[in-house]
């Protein structure tokens, strides 16, 4: 029989989920109506934290209360999930968010409706303990993105060993990828030979890079966002900046979802701000598309959609786009009404973006 | 019911006959057909069916015969062509009466009696024959008999147009198989639209509503038939008959009068013609419009009935008799719309009869809410006069005005801007009755905008909304109590024993919780209605139960009250109570927390649905009352 493993972090978690438990238990036994408060998590409560020059939950605080049907239900999923996390801790087990989801539809009127908010209840949890969902053996379904580039590391397999991994000659074309936990007692980075961390939004410029070889004609650790990108993935690029301290830049579309993406790997996600100072890298640059990208190159464009146009105006008012470059960007890209893709760069050859778009900019940046 | 073998011994035909007189007219209708109605095929087609139907009607109760109905359109040989049948229980009418009633525009003995009833004038059915005869070219065909007795006639008739006399096209005598009734039948150009909303099944369906004493039977061209059944075996009131109030009388209308009268004195003639006029007054008037007693009045001047018409519009008389009205009644449009509209809920008003320039009216109002009813569209408007039901000009009549002008967004209604005519789950029905409804025109399809008419529409509407805003608000109360319920009985419980479980801790009591959860009063009531007993002895009787629950943390001692109908009261409970302007009243308590106490009592002799929904009121009970009112 193998020994279950429960780590400092797993007995912590338990501990503080218990202390949930507690609490509603000391409310009743006192005649209270039972609440659980929680950060609010929107645009409004988040504030900037001097000290890991990051985005912060603020002091809002949200009430879920057994008053209503929809605060009781809320508390009887918290209690079936903090159960259910037990459960797994005690049996060395883990499951995925999706899994959750699922097994919620033997808790009765606790069901989840979507998956959604399975979600955001594992995030309220980890908000209320301070601990993160893979001390509660949550993890995401999804993989995180890839990697290409001089990287060494040394990586615990599923059986307990470790293996060590050239982010160049040990991978194929589609790179390193990166797992959902990439903790210390998981991933340990050996050695880099690298000029700068460049983070790609799409797959289909990743591969452009990678196949003309930008990675190691300017010294480049390349890693695929693959969009919004997920925890381990931002979680990754910030230990790996810890580790080497190359500058990292993120090279996306020209839209307002692209800057978003930027945001939360620089500053924070808003739904993400009670850990942003695990997950956010505040050095990071934006090197393009730009809005003035889209006039200065003469890029093919789109034209912006009313969500488009909302989501920039919502930028605006959001406290992490309030420097003055972003805001004169984002009033160019409103009067313009355009959008660029990365991929529109190809108008001018395959090559242009290896040759001349990426070497411009980052000399423009100051980093070659 | 009337059995026309015994009680027509003496037909009422032939009592009719004696006030069937004749009035001058001249061919001016049948070059004017738009004025009475008949503007296009589909709604020529309705306003046949719509003449005869009312004919029928208005036979049938002045008779007091419970009317049963039969109206058969069926397609002609001819395209566009229908043949329209309609027929009634009713009295029938003499032979000799025949032509003039179906062969004579301008000819019934309604033109001259002051009473609310469905034509009020003569014009109706003729003019159908009319339509019929310059459309087609046909002759109507009229069966009639008079009683068991007596032959039953069969008339082939037309209108001669030139001077306005009937003419007899054959005349027999053959076997029915009624024992008295007329069946009118004739062939017109007109169109039958299914599914539209001015169509002669939503008439016919309307008419049903208003007049749950009406059995109306109907067949429509493709053979589908309809039976819109009665719910009441009881006769509307009939309708007292009255004189003219002198300012309810046009100058037209007091020439006719002056021509008509049997009095030799101009005194006489006013005090025996008109209604509030007494001798005194009499005398004031001829005085003021220096006028001779002694003047015959078929022989005064056009500028003595000119002078004698102002005398009297200036000056002030008592308001007419108001009895010479009648109104449906709040219970039977009630049941009329229950009975004709899937729907939840259910209101209507009887306002008190008022009285514009002489002449007395009424106004009834209902709303029905809920159920099947499409809840985005805009509400349907069922507009009736004297119990007709109109269709057309709806956006031209004052029972529709006074709907657009009330903001009904208060009430639960969306409407848009705050006016015009709102949208939600409802339909809206209002009824004017009358002596003299003021249509906008000859056809009778609105209403005209009088500033009394409509003051009383908007109050009667104004009622009903208030009445949909209770219920809407008890609606949505009552889902949150549900919704509480599943919380304090369902989630509360694995709450506690979901945490108690995680921590291996003992089960809590949650009583406390509870309270301060709810921290609310819910009243709830039931009606159970049930017979006892057989024949003579029986009797109905509708139980009311009220449950309350106290579900704060406080001990309450409050008063209640329930609004009961005007009838026999028994087995009250709890003891403390008075009865008094039909109202009980208890006082209630102590009511300690977390525990319910019931109240009830028995209603005798009311009709199952009689008695709908318990409204209850409450006093000096402070926090969150759900199910009931403030006193």
């Amino acid at each position: 029989m193998t020994q279950i493993e429960v780590t400092k972090g797993n007995k912590i978690a338990k501990d503080r989920l218990w202390n949930i438990a507690g609490m509603i238990y000391d409310q009743m036994k006192e005649g209270h109506i039972p609440y659980l408060e929680v950060s609010s998590r929107t645009k409004n409560n988040i504030v900037l934290s001097k000290h890991h020059k990051v985005w912060k939950y603020g002091d809002d605080m949200v009430t879920r209360s057994a008053k209503d049907l929809g605060g009781a239900t809320s508390i009887l999923r918290s209690l079936y999930t903090i159960e259910f996390i037990g459960d797994m801790i005690r049996s060395g087990k883990s499951s995925t968010l999706r899994e959750m989801y699922y097994i919620s539809e033997g808790w009765g009127k606790a069901k989840f409706p979507t998956q959604d908010e399975s979600n955001r209840l594992a995030e309220d949890l980890e908000i209320i303990t301070t601990s993160l969902r893979e001390d509660f053996k949550l993890r995401p379904e999804e993989d995180g993105a890839r990697v290409i580039g001089d990287l060494t590391l040394m990586e615990k397999n599923r059986k307990g060993e470790i293996k060590k991994i050239n982010c160049k000659d040990d991978v194929g074309d589609s790179g390193y990828g990166i797992p959902y936990n990439v903790e210390e007692e998981k991933v340990k980075f050996k050695s880099i030979n690298a000029k700068l961390i460049i983070a790609i939004e799409t797959g289909g410029m990743f591969d452009r890079l990678v196949e003309n070889g930008f990675d190691e004609s300017h010294k480049a650790l390349l890693v695929h966002l693959k969009g919004q990108p997920a925890r381990s993935t931002r979680r990754f690029i910030k230990r790996l900046h810890g580790f080497s301290k190359l500058p990292v830049v993120l090279f996306t579309d020209g839209d307002p979802w692209s800057y978003r993406i930027y945001a939360s790997v620089a500053y924070g996600a808003i739904k993400t701000a009670h850990i942003s100072e695990y997950l956010a890298t505040p050095s990071a640059q934006y090197l393009g598309i730009t809005p003035s990208d889209i006039v200065n190159y003469d890029l093919p464009s789109d034209g912006l959609s009313d969500n488009d146009i909302n989501a920039l105006k919502s930028e605006l008012t959001d406290p992490r786009f309030t420097s003055d470059r972003w805001k004169e960007e984002i009033k160019l890209q409103l009067k313009l009404k355009k959008k660029s893709e990365q991929q529109a760069l190809a108008k001018y050859g395959l090559d242009f973006v290896t040759d001349t778009y990426l070497p411009e900019k980052l000399s423009e940046m100051s980093i070659i | 019911m009337l059995n026309g073998g015994n009680l027509l011994d003496v037909p009422y035909a032939q009592k009719m006959a004696e006030s069937q007189k004749e009035i001058s007219i001249s061919d001016f209708f049948a070059k004017n057909r738009q004025i009475l109605g008949f503007d296009n095929p589909s709604k020529a087609m309705l306003v046949s069916v719509k003449e005869a139907v009312d004919n029928s009607l208005d036979a049938c109760e002045e008779a007091g015969i419970l009317p049963v109905i039969t109206v058969k359109v069926q397609k002609a040989d001819d395209r566009d062509k229908f043949k329209v049948t309609v027929r009634d229980n009713g009295p029938g009418i003499v032979k000799h009466q025949i032509p003039n009633v179906f062969g004579r525009l301008l000819y019934g003995s309604r033109f001259h009696a002051i009473r609310q009833s469905r034509g009020q004038q003569g014009i109706g059915i003729s003019s159908v024959v009319l339509y019929s005869q310059l459309t087609t070219g046909k002759t109507t065909s009229v069966i009639s008999k008079i009683g068991e007795d007596y032959p039953c006639i069969r008339m082939e008739i037309q209108i001669n147009t030139k001077t306005n006399r009937p003419q007899i096209i054959s005349s027999e005598v053959i076997l029915w198989d009624q024992s008295h009734g007329t069946e009118f039948s004739c062939e017109i150009e007109g169109r039958y639209q299914k599914n539209k909303k001015q169509t002669v099944y939503e008439y016919l369906r309307s008419t049903a509503i208003v007049n749950p004493h009406v059995d109306i039977h109907f067949e429509d061209p493709d053979g589908e038939k309809f039976h819109f059944q009665k719910v009441v075996d009881k006769m509307p009131e009939s309708a007292k008959e009255s004189k003219p109030h002198p300012h309810g009388t046009e100058l037209g209308v007091l020439k006719n009068m002056l021509q008509y009268t049997e009095a030799k004195k101009i005194t006489s003639f006013l005090t025996n013609e008109f209604t509030r006029i007494s001798p005194r007054g009499a005398h004031d008037i001829i005085e003021k419009a220096g006028i001779k007693d002694s003047v015959i009045p078929k022989k005064m001047t056009l500028e003595n009935i000119q002078t004698m018409y102002s005398v009297l519009q200036d000056m002030k008389f008592m308001s007419p008799p108001t009895d010479c009205l009648s109104p449906i009644g709040d219970r039977l449009i009630r049941k009329g719309l229950r009975k004709e509209i899937d729907s939840k809920f259910a209101y209507t008003v009887t306002r008190e009869p008022k009285v514009f320039r002489g002449t007395p009216f009424q106004v009834e109002a209902g709303i029905v809410y809920g159920g099947e009813l499409p809840p985005g569209e805009t509400v349907q408007i069922l507009r009736f006069a004297n119990r007709v039901p109109l269709l057309y000009q709806q956006g031209g009549c004052v029972m529709t005005h006074a709907i657009e002008r009330i903001n009904w967004r208060p009430y639960g209604l969306e409407q848009r801007g705050g006016k015009g005519i709102p949208a939600g789950p409802a339909v809206i029905l209002v009824h004017i009755a009358s002596t003299n409804v003021p249509f906008t025109s000859e056809s009778k399809e609105a209403v005209a905008d009088v500033d009394e008419i409509i003051d009383e529409c908007t109050r009667a509407l104004m009622d009903c909304g208030r009445r949909i805003r209770s219920h809407i608000n008890k609606k949505k109360k009552l889902k949150k109590v549900s919704e509480k319920y599943t919380l304090i009985k369902e989630i509360l419980p694995e709450i506690a024993s979901k945490s108690s479980g995680i921590l291996d801790r003992p089960q809590l009591p949650l009583d406390e919780v509870i309270t301060k959860i709810m921290n609310v009063h819910v009243i709830d009531s039931g009606i159970h209605f049930h017979e006892v007993g057989e024949g003579d002895e029986k009797q109905l009787l509708t139980e009311v139960t009220i449950r309350v629950q106290n579900y704060t943390q406080k001990e309450k001692k409050f008063k209640m009250a329930v609004k009961v109908p005007n009838t026999l009261i028994q087995g009250v409970y709890p003891e403390k109570y008075i009865i008094k302007q039909g109202v009980i009243e208890w006082d209630v308590g102590p009511l300690l927390p977390a525990r319910s106490l019931h109240l009830g009592f028995t209603l005798v002799g009311l009709d199952k649905d009689e008695y709908e929904e318990v409204e209850v009121y409450y006093s000096k009970l402070t926090g969150e009352v759900i199910g009931a009112d403030p006193m």
